[in-house]
């Protein structure tokens, strides 16, 4: 083995009834260096993770680390005696223990806890990494944000060698991730060696040494990054030519709304529960708008006051011109408006329930309590959907928390499409997923729209939104603070719309 | 082709074990086994008469039919209930108690010793139905609007039914004086299988019905895994819940027919006593998780009978009725350690392994 290579794995298998998720993997990784781990969903990514952290048995293959030679690694608590720490995408803390308790449970070697030794390492180690927090906090009261960072503080402490982060950005906004590569480097610096899973092609190259690109399960190849333009990166990714990708390009900007179309849906002054200033809103047939604003700005309020997914306070909603109430998520249902959540684990998903049931499921309800489709036209309606949507599953019966993210994403989509709304709503539609589901998701978006349907689309990508909106809704502090389109959009007036307050000062 | 064969035998093999109806039809057949060999006249089913001089059936497995029939009633509310909330009710022996007494004072009146009955049976029944009703409403409402968990809720109908079950007769017990009512519980003349085994019956037909004529089974499955979403698809989780209690309410009031029309009259501290415990083994026996979720209410039906089936058992072994608990206790540690998923992987990595190994020797 060579010298500075902490980490070999070779020829890794794994298999899930229907799916071969690895096949002959192999993967290196050197001390000091931070190495991407790329593909699209489905690649094998996670699956990858998964075996080097103990969550899953490999099915053949051999893992060797620096020092000790080829290893069994068994469970997560295997992994973590041999240096091996993981932050995974979504939080896996308690977060009804306090931050401290958080960064230490389960590591005592005895009995006893010395909660004070506890609070005061931990708040040491919290102001070293500069994160907002206090020890004593319950984590819950944390941003979803400063959570995360308190799990890489919780990784970062337990000496470990290896490093892998699964997504840690996907919930951060700029200044935190810059903040989190201060860290890596840190890090790095320091002789760990960090895995790094990301969808965001930026973040790569801006911080790492090193790619290894999968896809279907096998290897594609390993690279280093002044080797790989990103061209090239997403086309390995992809396993064919940017055709797709620059063809949505192409019509970044180019696609504009029908302006004659009338107005499906109309908001006055609605305002709900959720700690959102009052906004006015309204879109029209066949049009594709959007709500930009920073993480925490009301986008996601605003689209869920729409659909009665928080209680509304006051305001009054037009759908068609007509006055209608939308007091609860069935009643926006029964006008023909469907929304796609942000969190997809939370919201979206039923976690134990067949591929079918999760498709059917909006209709289903919409149908009636007394009218259960057949099982015959359950089936047509999920293979229909997933042939159209390619999503990935070994069979309509198979539950949809065992499929990969963005099949997860595709399958709620086709719940939504389902029912076959006049207004469709997506919430960070594109959230923690692979580049290929995103450019079909915009792809789906526009085609909606060229057939009539209104689609209201949150990103946090400003480039997305630029590439499927016609108008877009600026946010600010949970206030709508302006409205662009046409000329406007633009990278620089949103950033400026955004800012607002302190360029005008 | 012969390897061709193995490969599928092993495919069927593997469906059946991960079936969730594997261990209680296993169980089945294990009683049935044990029973065969021990004595198997307790398969006999002879046809004799009854007290009142009709014919009816009579021998093990028609007592395990007839007196399984409450619990299995019991066991089909439960499911939903567990599926809804990811709790259970544990209040359904008091309500019970609740339900029957009602059932007695719209029978026989102010009068604890009437000569006659002093409403329809029909009515008494329909009156039971709605007070057993409104303590699954009132059980509900704690869990679903109020957000109370379901065993801390039912707390309160478990500790307060019996009294009021008592107070609602003035804590009197009263006899129905026509033999007819009998009847639900017993044998109708001419017809020699017991009442309640066709009340039973027609209790799971109607639930069946329903599961295949409504969405109940998938909202309360959709409820029970994800509330959230549940709700952002329309479904109202709040009532999903509320309906379960109510359901389980009905269910009471059935077995509590059945329970009471066995001796006529009703004990209060007696009646269906512990039977909440049997009915959420029941559902915990069916392979059913008891944090909610999924469900299958056949494995929960048939869970109901395994119970009855072994309680029948040991008395046809003459266990001692101080010592039939522990015994029971036994098997029940048996069964659901051996559907715990963690031991189940086991097995099928075993099995696997097995016949991987037979395939490299073939």
């Amino acid at each position: 083995m060579n010298e500075k290579r902490i980490l070999e794995m070779r020829g890794i298998d794994k298999t899930f009834p229907g799916v071969r998720a690895l096949q002959g993997v192999d993967f290196f990784l050197n001390e000091g260096e931070i190495h991407a781990l790329m593909g699209e969903n489905g690649a094998g990514k996670s699956t990858l993770i998964k075996v080097l952290t103990g969550v899953y048995t490999k099915d053949g293959g051999t893992i060797s680390l620096q020092g000790t030679g080829e290893v069994q690694i068994h469970s997560p608590q295997d992994a973590q005696n041999l240096g091996i720490s993981t932050v995974y995408q979504e939080i896996t803390l308690c977060p009804n223990l306090t931050v401290a308790e958080n960064m230490y449970i389960g590591r005592g070697k005895g009995q006893i806890t010395n909660w004070k030794q506890m609070n005061t390492d931990a708040e040491k180690l919290l102001r070293s990494l500069d994160i907002p927090a206090k020890a004593t906090q319950q984590l819950a009261s944390c941003s979803i944000a400063v959570q995360q960072m308190v799990a890489i503080a919780r990784a970062v402490d337990m000496e470990c060698k290896v490093l892998i982060l699964d997504e840690p950005t996907s919930s951060l906004d700029e200044q935190e991730v810059e903040k989190l590569f201060g860290l890596m480097r840190d890090l790095k610096s320091r002789g760990v060696g960090i895995i790094f899973v990301t969808h965001f092609l930026d973040q790569v190259y801006e911080v790492c040494d090193k790619i290894t690109v999968l896809r279907d399960g096998q290897l594609v190849g390993e690279y280093e990054i002044k080797d790989l333009p990103r061209v090239q990166l997403v086309a390995k990714m992809l396993g064919k030519e940017m055709d797709d990708l620059s063809d949505i390009k192409g019509e970044g900007g180019g696609y504009q709304g029908k302006d004659s179309g009338e107005d499906v849906f109309e908001a006055k002054d609605l305002q709900s529960d959720a700690g959102i200033k009052p906004f006015d809103f309204h879109i029209k047939k066949g049009e594709v708008n959007g709500f930009t604003g920073l993480l925490g700005s009301g986008r996601s309020e605003c689209v869920r006051a729409i659909f009665g997914a928080d209680r509304v306070l006051k305001g009054s909603v037009k759908m068609h011109g007509k006055p209608v109430k939308i007091a609860k998520p069935i009643d926006a249902m029964k006008c023909g408006i469907a929304y796609l959540p942000e969190d997809r684990k939370v919201d979206g998903i039923v976690g134990d329930l067949s591929v079918r049931e999760n498709i059917i499921l909006a209709l289903q309800v919409l149908t009636g309590f007394f009218k259960p489709f057949s099982r015959a036209k359950a089936n047509a309606f999920a293979d229909e959907y997933i042939k159209k949507l390619n999503i990935k599953t070994a069979s309509a019966d198979t539950p949809i928390k065992s499929l990969s993210g963005g099949n997860q994403q595709k399958v709620i989509l086709a719940r939504w499409l389902l029912m076959h709304p006049d207004y469709l709503i997506l919430d960070e539609p594109t959230r923690g997923i692979d580049v290929g589901t995103k450019v079909d998701i915009q792809k789906l978006v526009l085609e909606l729209a060229s057939e009539g349907m209104s689609v209201t689309f949150i990103s946090s990508e400003t480039d997305e939104m630029l590439r499927t909106c016609s108008r877009l809704v600026v946010m600010r502090d949970r206030k709508v603070v302006g409205e662009l389109s046409g000329d406007d959009l633009t990278q620089n007036k949103i950033m400026s719309t955004i800012a607002g307050g302190e360029s005008k000062a | 082709m012969s390897a061709k064969k193995k490969i599928k035998t092993g495919g069927i093999w593997k469906k059946i074990v991960g079936n969730q109806m594997f261990i209680p039809v296993l169980a089945i057949l294990i009683l049935v086994i044990v029973n065969l060999i021990k004595d198997p006249s307790f398969f006999v089913v002879t046809m004799g008469l009854n007290n009142d001089g009709f014919p009816v059936l009579s021998g093990s497995l028609i007592s395990i039919l007839d007196n399984g029939s409450e619990l299995a009633i019991l066991a089909i509310g439960m499911t939903l209930v567990t599926a809804a909330s990811g709790g259970q009710d544990i209040s359904v022996g008091a309500t019970i108690a609740v339900a029957g007494s009602a059932m007695l004072r719209v029978l026989c009146g102010d009068n604890p010793r009437p000569t006659a009955t002093q409403a329809p049976v029909i009515l008494a029944f329909l009156v039971a139905c709605l007070v057993g009703m409104l303590c699954g409403a009132f059980n509900g409402a704690l869990v679903s609007a109020f957000k109370i968990q379901p065993m801390v809720a039912t707390l309160i109908l478990f500790t307060a039914g019996r009294s009021i079950a008592a107070w609602i007769n003035n804590n009197e017990l009263p006899i129905v004086p026509d033999p007819k009512f009998a009847w639900f519980a017993g044998c109708i003349p001419g017809i020699p299988i017991p009442t309640s085994v066709f009340i039973a019956a027609a209790c799971i037909v109607a639930i069946m019905l329903v599961l295949k004529f409504t969405n109940l089974g998938l909202y309360t499955q959709a409820v029970g895994i994800n509330e959230n979403s549940s709700r952002l698809n329309g479904i109202n989780p709040t009532f999903i819940k509320f309906l379960s209690f109510v359901i389980l309410g009905l269910c009471v009031a059935v077995a509590a027919l059945i329970k009471v029309s066995r001796i006529s009259t009703i004990n209060y501290s007696v009646i269906a006593k512990d039977i909440e415990m049997d009915a959420i083994l029941a559902v915990a026996l069916g392979g059913n998780a008891l944090s909610g979720g999924k469900f299958n209410m056949w494995a929960s039906i048939l869970g109901a009978y395994i119970i009855q089936f072994l309680t029948t058992t040991l008395y046809r072994f003459k266990v001692d009725s101080e010592a039939r608990p522990a015994y029971k206790a036994v098997v029940v540690i048996l069964l659901v350690v051996s559907s715990a998923p963690v031991v189940r992987n086991y097995f099928s990595q075993l099995t696997k392994r097995f016949t991987s190994a037979k395939k490299e020797v073939a």
